[in-house]
Parts: C-alpha cells; sequence; structure tokens
C-alpha cells in the first residue's frame, strides 16, 4: 500500500459520507460491507522520520462517521469477545455513525478508563479486530472495522472539546491505600479506589508518571499530551503523588502498611527488566538494553539534543534485534535520532512478528529495513571496545513450539557479517525484582512475576497486584483491566472492614 | 525536592553538601548511593554515595568532585537552592559483619563513599586499618573523619607532598605481606586504582570488595545501563550492587563502556564553561559601568 496524502483520504470521506447520510438507519449489512474501510491519515512519512511528532494523525468527523457505518452491528458482538475489557463496541460505534460522539466516549468509558491511550496502541488485530464479522467476511483482518481508531477518535474528540469530565469521588472513608507504579495498572487502580472515598497515594520511583507510556512508547505514537490529560484528571480527583520514591529503598513494601497506615496496596511495578540474549560482545561500549536506548530520548529528552544533559550515543549504523512494539519503537527512535541505517533483525518471518502491524507498516514506510530469519550471534568489537560489526546466522522454521509460532532453527554455517556501530537489544523484558528481592514473603513464580489470585490478591495480607508485574511483559489494555478487577477487590475488601 | 542546607569546598574540585531528605535519612544504610537531577525535564541523573546522614535533622550528606556538566552546575548552586529530583537510597547496602582485620582503601574522592564504610565496619568490631591515596597533598579529602575510625592510618600521595611518597597498591601489598594477612579488603575509587588493588591482593587471596561507579540511568534494575561483568555474568551495578567481588570484575569492560559518551560530554561541559565565562565576563562589565 502507498501512502495517500491525508486530505485526500478526509475528501474521499466527505463524498462517500454524503451518498450515505440520509440512509444510514436503513444500510443493509451488503451495503455497509460495500463502503472502504477509512486508511488512518499519516504524516508523510519523509517528513515524520525527521520529527517527533504524532505519526498517526487521526480521522476526521466524516472519516469517523463513514468508518462507523461500515459496522454491522453483529446481534453476537463477536468483538467484544476479542476486546479484554469487553467495551460495547456495537453500541460505542452505533452512535459515531449517528453523530453522537458524547453518548460514544461515555459508553466506552464504562469499561475502560484510558480510551485516547487503549484506541492508540492496542494491537487490534490481534483482539477486537481479530474476531470482527467484517474482517471475517472479506477474509481479510485489515479489512476489519477500525475499532481502535474510531476509539481514539472519540476520546480525542472529547478532550478536545475541553469536554473530559472528572469522575465523581464519594464522601472521605478514612482509608488510605497505595498504588506502586503509574504505569497504566496503576493509573487505573488509583482512578476506581479514589471513586470510593478512599485517600490515594501514588509511589513512583521516577520523576514523572505514566510508566512505559511515558519512557518506553515514543513521542511520536503516544503523545505526553495525551497522558498528562489522564494524569490531571486523577490529580483533580484529589489523588496523591510522590514521585521519587521506590518501594523496596526508599521504604519497605511492609512499611507502608505497618508504619505507614495505609489500608491496601496496590503492586504495578511493571515488567523493567531488560532481557540480554547472553551472547559474545553484548557488554561492548554502543550495546544497549531498549529500556535505555528509549528512555534516554522519551523521558531524558535525548531528543532534543540542545536542551538535554543527558547524552545520547552517535550512532550512523543501527542493528535492533527483536520484532515487537520495543523493537519498533527502538528502530524508529534511531532513525529520528539521525542514523542513516537501521535494521531490524528477527529470528522468524513477519506473520510471526508480535508487534502491531500498523507500526510495521510505518517503520517500513520510514526507511527501516527488516531482516528475517536472522539472528546475531556475536558482537563484534574495536580496539576501543566499541561495536564495529555483528555477526548474524540464517534461520529457518521448523516445527511449531508450545505457543503455537514455529520454531526459528538456525541454519549451520551460515554465519554472516554487517557492520553496525550500535546494537540495540529488544527481545523482552523480565519482571522488575526489587519488590520481591526486598520483601521476600511475596510469591512469585520462577519469571518473578507475582502471583495473584481471581480478585489480584497476592499471598501477603491487604497487597494486591497487577499489570506486566504479574502477566509479564504484555499490553497497556491487559495491564488496565487487571488494574480494574484488584481496584474492585480492594475496593470490596474495604468495604467488608467498614461494615465490621 | 531537596534544599540543600550546606556547602562546603573540600579541595579544589571537591564539594560537601547537605541535603534535605527525611525519608533517605532514615532509611539508608552504608555503601547505598542516591541519584539526583538539576532539572526536571532535560537534566541527567547521576549517582552519588551517601557519605553520611542525620536521622534527627533529616539530612544526607554528599561529597562529589567536579569532573563535568552536573556535577559543575552542583557546584554552583548555594544553600537555600533546591535540588529537583532526589532519589533513594539505591543500591544494595554493604554486607557488614564482622571480618576481623579489614583494609578500607580510598582513591581521590572515593574517601566519601569509604568513610560510612568504614565506620559501619568498625562498629562491627573489626580492626579498620585505612589507605587514603591522593595524586597530591590539596586533593586528600576527610583525613580527620578517618583518622577518628582508623586503629591505623595510611596516606600517600603521588608527588609526596604529603604522607608517603606512593600508589596505595603499596602500602596494601606490604600489609598483605604480614604475618597476620587481612581478613577483607575493600577498595573504592578510580577504576583504574580499584583494578590494580584487586590485582594486589590476588596473589593473597584476601577478599577484596570493590564499589563500581558506572554510568546509570534510572537506577532501578530497569536500563541495563549499569551492566558489568562479573565472573563472567552479567550484573546491574544499580540493583545487585555497586560492591562486587573485585577479583570476579572485567575493569577493563568497566572502564570502556565508563567512557562512551566522552566526546558530547566533554563538548556539553566546555559550552557549560564557557557560558558561564561569558556570565562573569557580564558581570565585571555590568559592575565597571
Ligand atoms: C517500548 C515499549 C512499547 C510498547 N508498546 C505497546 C503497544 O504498542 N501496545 C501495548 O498495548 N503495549 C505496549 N507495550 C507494553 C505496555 O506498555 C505495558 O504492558 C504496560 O505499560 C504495563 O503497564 P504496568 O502498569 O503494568 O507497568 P509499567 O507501565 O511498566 O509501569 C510501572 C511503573 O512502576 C514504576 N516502578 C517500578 N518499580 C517501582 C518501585 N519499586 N517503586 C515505585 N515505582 C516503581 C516504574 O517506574 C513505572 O513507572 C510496550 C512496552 C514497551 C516497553
Ligand atoms: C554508585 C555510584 C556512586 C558514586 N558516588 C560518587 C561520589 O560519592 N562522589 C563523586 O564525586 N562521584 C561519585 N560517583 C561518580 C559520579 O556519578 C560521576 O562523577 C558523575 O555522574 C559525573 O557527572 P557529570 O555530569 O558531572 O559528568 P559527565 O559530563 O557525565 O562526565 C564527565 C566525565 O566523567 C566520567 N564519568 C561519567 N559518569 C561517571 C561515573 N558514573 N563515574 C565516574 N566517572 C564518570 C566520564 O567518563 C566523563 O569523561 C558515583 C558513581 C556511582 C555509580
Ligand atoms: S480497548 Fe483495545 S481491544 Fe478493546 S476495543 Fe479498544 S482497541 Fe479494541
Ligand atoms: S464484529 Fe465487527 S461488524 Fe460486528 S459488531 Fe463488532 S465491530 Fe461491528
Ligand atoms: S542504572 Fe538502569 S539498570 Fe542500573
Amino acid at each position: 500500500m502507498s501512502y495517500i496524502e491525508p486530505e485526500i483520504l478526509s475528501e474521499n470521506a466527505v463524498k462517500v459520507l454524503h451518498d450515505y447520510i440520509h440512509k444510514i438507519d436503513e444500510l443493509k449489512p451488503k451495503d455497509r460491507l460495500k463502503i472502504p474501510l477509512q486508511e488512518m491519515p499519516t504524516q508523510e512519512p519523509h517528513e515524520r522520520a525527521c520529527n517527533i511528532e504524532e505519526v498517526a494523525i487521526g480521522y476526521t468527523v466524516e472519516e469517523a462517521r463513514v468508518e462507523a457505518l461500515r459496522c454491522l452491528e453483529c446481534p453476537t458482538q463477536p468483538c467484544v469477545d476479542g476486546c479484554p475489557v469487553r467495551i460495547d463496541i456495537p453500541s460505542f460505534i452505533h452512535e459515531i455513525a449517528h453523530g453522537e460522539f458524547q453518548n460514544a466516549v461515555d459508553k466506552i468509558k464504562e469499561a475502560s478508563l484510558l480510551p485516547s491511550i487503549c484506541g492508540r496502541v492496542c494491537p487490534q488485530e490481534q483482539q477486537c479486530q481479530l474476531t470482527c464479522t467484517v474482517g471475517k467476511a472479506m477474509k481479510n483482518v485489515d479489512k476489519a472495522v477500525a475499532i481502535g481508531r474510531l476509539e481514539r477518535f472519540v476520546a480525542d474528540w472529547e478532550r478536545e472539546q475541553g469536554k473530559v469530565k472528572v469522575p465523581e469521588v464519594k464522601p472521605p472513608t478514612g482509608k488510605k491505600v497505595a498504588v506502586i507504579g503509574s504505569g497504566p495498572a496503576g493509573l487505573v487502580v488509583a482512578a476506581d479506589v479514589r471513586r470510593e472515598g478512599h485517600e490515594v497515594t501514588i509511589f513512583e520511583a521516577f520523576h514523572k508518571l505514566g510508566g512505559v507510556m511515558r519512557y518506553g512508547i515514543p513521542e511520536f505514537r503516544l503523545p505526553n499530551e495525551v497522558v498528562d490529560q489522564e494524569i490531571d484528571s486523577l490529580l483533580k480527583m484529589g489523588v496523591k503523588i510522590q514521585k521519587n520514591f521506590v518501594v523496596g529503598r526508599t521504604r519497605q513494601l511492609t512499611d507502608l502498611i505497618e508504619k505507614d497506615g495505609y489500608d491496601a496496596v496496590f503492586i504495578g511495578t511493571g515488567a523493567g527488566l531488560p532481557i540480554f540474549m547472553g551472547i559474545e560482545g553484548e557488554n561492548l561500549v554502543g550495546v544497549f538494553s531498549a529500556n535505555e536506548y528509549l528512555t534516554r530520548a522519551n523521558l531524558m529528552g535525548a531528543f532534543d539534543k540542545e536542551h538535554a544533559d543527558t547524552p545520547i550515543y552517535p550512532s550512523k549504523v543501527v542493528a535492533v534485534l527483536g520484532g515487537g512494539n520495543v523493537a519498533m519503537d527502538a528502530s524508529r527512535v534511531a532513525l529520528r535520532l539521525g542514523a542513516e541505517k537501521v535494521y531490524v533483525i528477527y529470528r522468524r518471518t513477519e506473520v510471526e512478528m508480535p508487534a502491531r502491524k500498523e507500526e510495521v507498516l510505518h517503520a517500513k514506510e520510514e526507511g527501516v529495513e527488516f531482516h528475517f530469519l536472522e539472528n546475531a550471534k556475536r558482537i563484534l568489537g574495536d580496539e576501543k571496545g566499541r561495536v564495529k560489526a555483528m555477526e548474524c546466522l540464517r534461520y529457518e522454521l521448523g516445527e511449531p513450539d508450545s505457543s503455537g509460532r514455529r520454531r526459528p532453527v538456525a541454519i549451520e554455517g551460515s554465519e554472516f557479517t554487517i557492520d553496525v556501530d550500535t546494537v540495540i537489544v529488544a527481545i523482552g523484558n523480565g519482571s522488575n525484582p526489587l519488590i520481591h528481592q526486598t520483601t521476600p514473603e511475596l510469591e512469585t513464580n520462577k519469571w518473578g512475576n507475582v502471583i495473584v489470585d481471581e480478585k489480584q490478591k497476592s499471598s501477603m495480607d491487604k497487597i494486591f497486584a497487577g499489570g506486566d508485574i504479574v502477566l509479564g511483559a504484555a499490553t497497556v489494555i491487559l495491564a488496565m483491566g487487571e488494574g480494574r478487577k484488584a481496584a474492585a477487590g480492594i475496593n470490596e475488601m474495604l468495604a467488608k472492614e467498614s461494615a465490621n | 525536592m531537596a534544599k540543600i542546607v550546606s556547602k562546603k569546598q573540600l579541595s579544589e574540585n571537591v564539594y560537601q553538601m547537605e541535603l534535605e531528605a527525611k525519608l533517605i535519612s532514615e532509611e539508608r544504610k552504608a555503601g547505598q548511593f542516591i541519584i539526583l537531577q538539576l532539572d526536571e525535564n532535560y537534566g541527567e541523573r547521576i549517582p552519588l554515595t551517601i557519605a553520611d546522614a542525620n536521622k534527627e535533622t533529616g539530612t544526607i550528606t554528599i561529597i562529589f568532585q567536579v569532573v563535568g556538566l552536573t556535577t559543575e552546575e552542583l557546584s554552583q548552586m548555594n544553600v537555600g537552592d533546591n535540588v529537583p529530583v532526589l532519589v533513594g537510597p539505591l543500591g544494595t547496602p554493604t554486607h557488614i559483619k564482622k571480618y576481623g582485620t579489614v583494609v578500607c582503601v580510598g582513591g581521590g574522592i572515593g574517601v566519601a563513599p569509604l568513610h560510612p564504610i568504614a565506620e559501619a565496619l568498625k562498629a562491627a568490631g573489626n580492626k579498620v586499618i585505612t589507605i587514603v591515596g591522593a595524586r597530591n597533598k590539596e586533593l586528600v579529602i576527610m583525613e580527620d573523619e578517618m583518622k577518628k575510625i582508623a586503629d591505623e592510618l595510611i596516606i600517600c600521595t603521588d608527588d609526596g607532598s604529603y604522607g608517603r611518597k606512593a600508589l596505595v597498591t603499596e602500602p596494601l601489598k606490604e600489609i598483605c605481606e604480614r604475618d597476620q594477612k587481612p581478613d577483607m579488603v575493600i577498595a573504592i575509587g578510580p577504576p583504574i586504582m580499584m583494578k590494580f588493588c584487586a590485582e594486589t591482593t590476588r596473589p593473597y587471596e584476601v577478599y577484596t570488595e570493590v564499589s563500581l561507579n558506572t554510568i546509570m540511568v534510572d537506577g532501578t534494575g530497569m536500563c541495563g545501563g549499569c551492566r558489568v561483568n562479573v565472573g563472567g555474568q552479567v550484573k546491574f551495578v544499580c540493583v545487585d550492587g555497586p560492591e562486587f567481588d573485585g577479583h570476579l570484575v572485567d575493569f577493563d569492560n568497566m572502564m570502556a563502556r565508563l567512557h562512551s559518551y566522552d566526546e558530547i560530554e566533554h563538548e556539553k561541559h566546555a559550552c557549560y564553561i564557557d557560558t558561564l565565562a561569558d556570565k562573569k565576563i557580564k558581570e565585571i562589565e555590568e559592575a565597571q559601568k
């Protein structure tokens, strides 16, 4: 698919809407299937590869309404089954089709608190859009109703109108809840628990809030302004914030309860432990974890070379190892920071890549080169200990493994070398061990993930957990879903205590 | 935010500051450090050891050497100013127990982080021999503080302007050769000094701990920027350390990594010095008007 200018997309949508607007309530499924999918308007690829502005511009009103008209409003709602938080998708899309955007947002917010974020970053083609009837009818998941784009559209609409409502807070209960970590899981717990009238304090290790949404996912994919909005709502609800506070160090987890009098604690510390490959040369100068590279760029402002004190490595030719969203982000950041060539090295094929499809497409458009069925064997350094090349092996796909994906098998003797000066390792994150190390009573599995029951309660009294620290590196929407469950568990526990 | 409550210049390039940090002062243990940042949006995060803390006043003491941009800027700050970002205490505390005789070797600014450790070791009932090394007399810091706790204090300077004219490894070797060889050595200073201290004690099989000062970003184990090779395994200095068995550390790799950003840092620092100079010249010109 080649790039289409936003103006043309917009004009087309106006025309289509004009043809349908007078008969939107009479459309038959057959008619709806004829309506063209509305592509997401984006910045021009060459232009955007040199800036950090958001790549996807978002639908116009007409584009949103036309896309909404494609929905068949299936009585069985297969899309809802695909959404981890079960947003009432057909209803909110129906409202968009009729131009009732406020109703649409209200509908979404019954189930999801962060639609402007999830609409942007959910891997929709593996969730709600995977099961969509329209995609099935067209035998192409890429032709499914663009549920995520519609969700983003109405959430942005609400923000731009200045209509975001601060949720109501019930009268004070006298109970205190500590939330550790300000990623999506923590933010959602804070909101849901605060609503019930409990006092909430978020403890965050960094000097800025948002977790991976702040330091990992770059501005060009999820603008800070969007995250700020969510945090702003929490502040207006009276949630307290303690930044620069590392639980396990600044204060022990159990001290929060025993010394500081918190009635419940939520652990939402995420999956912040970079996994390395364990290959030769991995400690050379010029080898980074994606976490470090992205943190320097996003959180420490290295994008802004003039102002930022935190340096970023001057790279010309960069190899990014991995095939997930993290690898896509790292490769596109490297381009924007001035690399001349960026390779993504992935040991399976494009089909198996876990990254969102849209990000892969965007990365390609911007000039990132993909090398499939290859993997690093060792990294070679010069006499100063700096990366100068990488030796790779070619792979082929063998039998499916336990996850059902075909296992990549190295082809013996297929070694070859590519010249690179920077290697970014983006093969995944383990769970951050800090809290577990300092609170051994907290039960974890062999990967260090906190073990919880169906209400997200951990093995310890009054302590709940959710998000990546429970699931392993997962997604924003799953973290949010766990946060909602945990908040319900906490609220229920505190209500029972008050009743007694 | 942490307010600076006192400031003292210890030598040409070394400053001591006391900062308001109630929680950190209560929780910190010997061997731990803080990370600070001088601007929320654009500042660099730099690690500094907690040299001392006072629970009553809720303050911590840092001692730092001006080596680049952030330490330069910090040295320009004054009592009453606020450090916008201060987080800690970070790192695994030193394992303090009764070993018997311990030798504490501090090189240059390394004496600052060494002091609380020596103090804790002394309190745990150890005989503490201290070796303090510096390039010259001007750069010897914390002599009085060390004198208070050390059973034996040896001072050496590279140029012989004070104490013995020697590198710290010389007296360290002699001590290892005594009838009663030491039970443990802890060395803190420039990486090259720690490397040679470890080499000095290796033949005598005296356990030697070193405190590594790698580049850091978050300080919580999230970025891996602080990783070092210890006994063939990758370790994160901010959570697994900062102290490690010096006989197992790959110092050459660590030193190379420490210099990852040299060219950029020097440029930035030079720029900053230029701005400072411009500012001073302007001030003088204003005054002369
Ligand atoms: C580069 C990147 C791109 C991604 N892209 C996508 C995407 O496109 N779509 C998607 O759905 N998901 C994506 N993900 C995954 C998604 O971001 C995570 O699944 C999600 O953020 C997990 O949320 P969380 O609340 O569990 O934890 P996090 O977002 O990890 O937040 C945890 C917070 O806790 C803080 N913390 C940790 N330890 C402590 C402590 N001891 N004391 C105090 N605070 C502490 C951390 O500083 C952090 O702010 C991406 C992840 C990365 C790294
Ligand atoms: C656990 C730990 C504890 C430390 N405790 C102290 C302390 O108590 N007092 C003190 O003065 N310093 C201490 N350091 C070193 C201190 O962090 C660095 O001097 C500081 O980061 C330099 O910042 P800058 O912006 O001024 O210099 P930069 O401009 O960042 O760097 C200037 C030069 O210093 C070198 N450098 C950069 N980072 C470090 C580093 N982390 N360690 C050594 N050299 C570095 C670079 O090679 C560069 O050439 C400690 C480091 C660690 C990891
Ligand atoms: S939250 Fe995610 S999965 Fe659910 S409807 Fe929205 S985009 Fe789809
Ligand atoms: S499955 Fe697709 S077409 Fe059916 S209701 Fe859901 S979004 Fe609409
Ligand atoms: S400083 Fe980031 S992992 Fe240690």
